[in-house]
């Protein structure tokens, strides 16, 4: 039964990966407590006396030795308990479940238009190489990388919220005449569009638009990279001269036979792209005010808030196995003969 | 009424329903209405409760602005026409009197009689004892404040009855009062406290963390953590004029550029602690304007630490505060903006603190210096500054780095990371030169040597030791300005500060705020937090 052989390759694969996350959380442990600063001694205010500070280490449970910090720490977490990000004032838990919404909302939909964009780009270059379509692409490319988002996200604004207007203010992700939509899957576009207030679904992605752009701008260079090599690759294949010579129109052979084979690495690349830029996206968060992951995680960082950062990598180390789980699944419906390999 | 319209009615409460089809067709740009203000700022409030371990100096502005103190400073036109509070005039706020005993030991207060919190309980003496043993109890920085008024332990504390409370102090003090004023000494409702008290949290830091509890101007209508924080008026405040904005959205951006932006179209009515540089820029526009007031009792410092080993001898240390760019620093770092702190005479006539230095930059006496000590030849020490800091002290250490080497002195930048720089700096104090930016809430100059001075003292981050220093900060303390022992002491403070100079003084900084012309009275006060009591439109 090609179903329940599904689910057991599944559950295998999460299996698997339980070591893999303890190991992150151990690492993670362990480097938080390897930086230098003393969070006691930040979080207990300026003007704390040497008093204050200890007492502020036993709150966060600093004084006792490694080893207990370590099982108190995996047993909060058995319990569901990521601690308090002293950073910011909140459950690790509350700012996760209100940040991570965010992030992805951004990011996911910076890949959708990325993609929308580079999938045929791609194709249309190694289609016709060296033509006027191949070096557009080139340039997007190029252009893409070595631009950092910061400086794209500040050009896009001057122009479109500074110069013309066009834009919302760059306040975060929903402007101030606006409640954000109950919440039902976080995204607030979604959200909004799912309670039927199509006035608040627009405010929403009015915000969502300039970090769009931006992070998709970056995104698009290894998408499109990745589209034109494999598809310059596939073109040259055998079974593609075969399909050709056996008269089977170029359309045919294009979307059927060589896009199909192509979409392979560029599903990868995209699996990568997407992890990178989850964590990587802290400077279009601040420069549009979007209360994001990264952000919280930079912040948590500077100031050696360990239980938010630890709860960061958790968060991330879980996404990354049910993201790779994915990435493996869409390869077995692309490709048929991944399905009978483990 | 749809789903739709209930929810902006609920958003915009003061502004009514029927303004918002109105709104609604605004341009972006005109979104706030008239009565409500959008203010901008970089950090971000990481709780509603200034006495709880952890809150953050962007937090203080909530105590500021929901709570009342017994007491507040008046204001003062500066002579540049802006606003900035009196230390010298003490103003009632919920409480309608006060008398001070004849030997200076005993405080007692007239509480107003119309004064209610928000829930509509009248506020007694009973809310303020309560919220002062709160600040003495919970330790950490409310306690370390309240101590530098005296108040120490909740048996100083007696409400008399539901009106009158009385303080009594160990020993008379002229800081005692004005401590009242500082942010820390909220008075909250203690029966809703007590309310959510439990065993293990019998002062309701968790409960108050969310919620707070007060009598102030402005109630928190939304606080979403790391995004905004919405303030309605209490239209019911009796503590003062009531606010000019009904409703005031502060909104936290990180990032200064966009900041910038949001405040030159004209999106944000006030951004606050703008950098020097954009101040300078903004100040020259149309549609900004800029309230720089310079901080009071605060001074950019480059500190020597006595604990390294050349800087024990105290000609190289004045060596190198002759050896300082100044001017290029104070055009360069702080764009102008502040009050220099260097070239002054080489007598102390006055008592005014900050004051300049007679030190400036001449290397000839820096050479000639250097030479009589065993280190002519130079040699080398980094200059640490905290990155936090590093608008400003960026380009200081730079300059300074270059003035130094001009006599030997070679020195390497280290830049370090905010939250290891308290560690550092002030509690290990190890770093042998260093950028410092410490000012006094309470504004008289031996409160400041009390904290820069004094051996073991926060701020005091070079070790310096002086026991002539120590006896007169001791006694100079709790004296009234008025004894005839106090500008005597003062003077010699200051005399032994600038001749030991252990912190060599750069410039005196403002407080940088970018406000729309349609903003109207913006006050500097000594916390850098915006008190948004007193804003209000222009021209209404």
């Amino acid at each position: 039964m090609p179903g329940t052989n599904k689910v057991k390759q599944i559950g295998g694969r999460l299996l698997q990966a339980l070591p893999t996350v303890f190991g992150i959380l151990v690492v993670c442990f362990l480097l938080t407590r390897a930086l230098p600063g003393d969070p006691a001694a930040y979080f207990a205010g300026l003007m704390a006396d040497a008093e204050s500070i200890e007492a502020v280490r036993a709150t966060l449970g600093l004084n006792k030795p490694l080893p207990a910090q370590f099982v108190d720490y995996i047993t909060d977490l058995l319990h569901g308990d990521l601690g308090t990000a002293v950073s910011t004032g909140q459950p690790v838990v509350t700012e996760l479940a209100t940040r991570l919404p965010a992030s992805l909302e951004l990011t996911l939909s910076a890949l959708l238009l990325s993609f929308a964009i580079a999938v045929p780009l791609g194709v249309l270059a190694a289609t016709r190489p060296n033509s006027w379509v191949d070096h557009l692409c080139r340039f997007v490319v190029t252009a893409g990388v070595s631009l950092p988002t910061f400086f794209t996200g500040l050009a896009l604004m001057y122009v479109f919220y500074y110069l013309l207007g066009w834009a919302p203010a760059p306040l975060g992700r929903i402007d101030i005449l606006y409640l954000p939509p109950q919440h039902i899957t976080g995204f607030f576009v979604v959200d909004a569009l799912l309670a039927g207030d199509l006035d608040t679904a627009r405010a929403a992605l009015a915000q969502l638009m300039l970090p769009m752009i931006t992070l998709a701008l970056f995104t698009l260079a290894p998408i499109a990279r990745m589209t034109r090599a494999a598809m310059i690759q596939v073109l040259d294949g055998d079974f593609v001269r075969t399909a050709r010579a056996a008269g089977l129109t170029s359309r045919k052979v294009l979307f059927s036979y060589a896009l199909r084979n192509a979409l392979l690495p560029v599903i990868t690349t995209l699996g990568m792209v997407f992890s990178f830029v989850l964590g990587a996206n802290v400077l279009v968060e601040k420069v549009f005010a979007w209360p994001g992951i990264g952000s919280f995680a930079v912040e948590a960082l500077i100031v050696s808030d360990y239980a938010a950062v630890q709860g960061f990598v958790l968060c991330m180390a879980l996404l990354f196995v049910g993201l790779n789980l994915l990435i493996d699944i869409i390869y077995t419906l692309i490709d048929p003969r991944m399905r009978d390999e483990g | 009424m749809n789903r739709r319209d209930f929810l902006k009615g609920t958003t915009a409460l003061t502004v009514g329903a029927s303004l918002l089809p109105f709104l609604k067709s605004l341009p972006a740009e005109a979104a706030a209405p008239s009565d409500s203000l959008v203010v901008v700022m970089g950090g971000t409030i990481n709780s509603l409760d200034i006495h709880r371990s952890g809150t953050n100096r962007s937090s203080y502005q909530v105590a500021i602005n929901c709570y009342d103190r017994l007491v507040t400073f008046g204001t003062k036109q500066n002579p540049d026409g802006s606003l900035s509070y009196d230390y010298n005039n003490l103003q009632p706020e919920l409480a309608q009197s006060w008398e001070v005993s004849e030997d200076g030991l005993k405080l007692v207060f007239t509480l107003r009689d119309d004064a209610t919190f928000w829930d509509g309980k009248p506020v007694t003496a009973h809310d303020v004892k309560w919220s002062f043993d709160r600040a003495v109890s919970l330790g950490g920085f409310p306690t370390v404040q309240m101590k530098a008024g005296l108040l120490e332990k909740p048996e100083q504390f007696r409400a008399l009855d539901d009106k009158t409370f009385e303080i009594i102090l160990p020993r008379p003090s002229k800081l005692s009062l004005p401590d009242l004023a500082t942010p820390i000494p909220i008075i909250i409702n203690s029966e809703v406290a007590k309310a959510h008290a439990t065993e293990t949290d019998p002062w309701a830091t968790e409960y108050l963390h969310h919620t707070p509890a007060g009598s102030g101007a402005f109630k928190v209508e939304r606080w979403d953590a790391g995004q905004q924080l919405v303030y309605t008026r209490n239209d019911d405040w009796k503590s003062g004029p009531l606010p000019g904005y009904s409703r005031i959205i502060v909104r936290e951006v990180p990032s200064q550029s966009t900041r910038r932006a949001l405040i030159e179209r004209g999106n944000a009515g006030v951004s606050l602690d703008i950098p020097p540089k954009d101040a300078k820029e903004l100040d020259s526009m149309e549609a900004v304007s800029v309230a720089g007031a310079p901080i009071d009792n605060c001074i950019y410092s480059l500190c020597t630490n006595l604990d390294f080993e050349p800087f024990k001898d105290k000609r190289v240390r004045q060596a190198i505060a002759w050896a300082l760019p100044y001017q290029q620093m104070f055009d360069q770092a702080a764009y102008g903006m502040g009050i220099p702190m260097w070239g002054g005479g080489s007598e102390v006539t006055s008592i005014a603190w900050p004051q300049p230095s007679p030190y400036a930059d001449n290397i000839e006496k820096a050479k000639a210096l250097l030479a009589q000590t065993p280190y002519k030849d130079g040699f080398e020490v980094p200059i640490s500054f905290d990155l936090s800091q590093a608008d400003w002290a960026e380009p200081a250490a730079l300059l300074i780095q270059q003035g130094l080497s001009r006599i030997g002195i070679k020195a390497t930048i280290d830049k370090v990371p905010g939250a290891n720089w308290r560690t550092l700096a002030l509690v290990e104090k190890k770093l042998p030169l260093h950028l410092e930016n410490f000012g006094g809430w309470l504004n008289t100059p031996d409160y400041y040597f009390y904290w820069a001075y004094i051996k073991g003292n926060l701020f005091n981050s070079y070790n310096y030791d002086n026991a002539e220093m120590t006896a007169l900060v001791g006694s100079t303390l709790d004296m009234p300005m008025d004894e005839a022992a106090y500008p005597g002491n003062i003077k010699r403070m200051i005399e032994l500060a600038f001749d030991d100079i252990p912190r060599i003084p750069l410039w005196q900084p403002t407080l940088n705020v970018a406000l729309n012309p349609q903003v109207d009275g913006y006050e500097f006060w000594f916390h850098r937090q915006v008190d948004v009591r007193s804003l209000k439109p222009r021209n209404v």
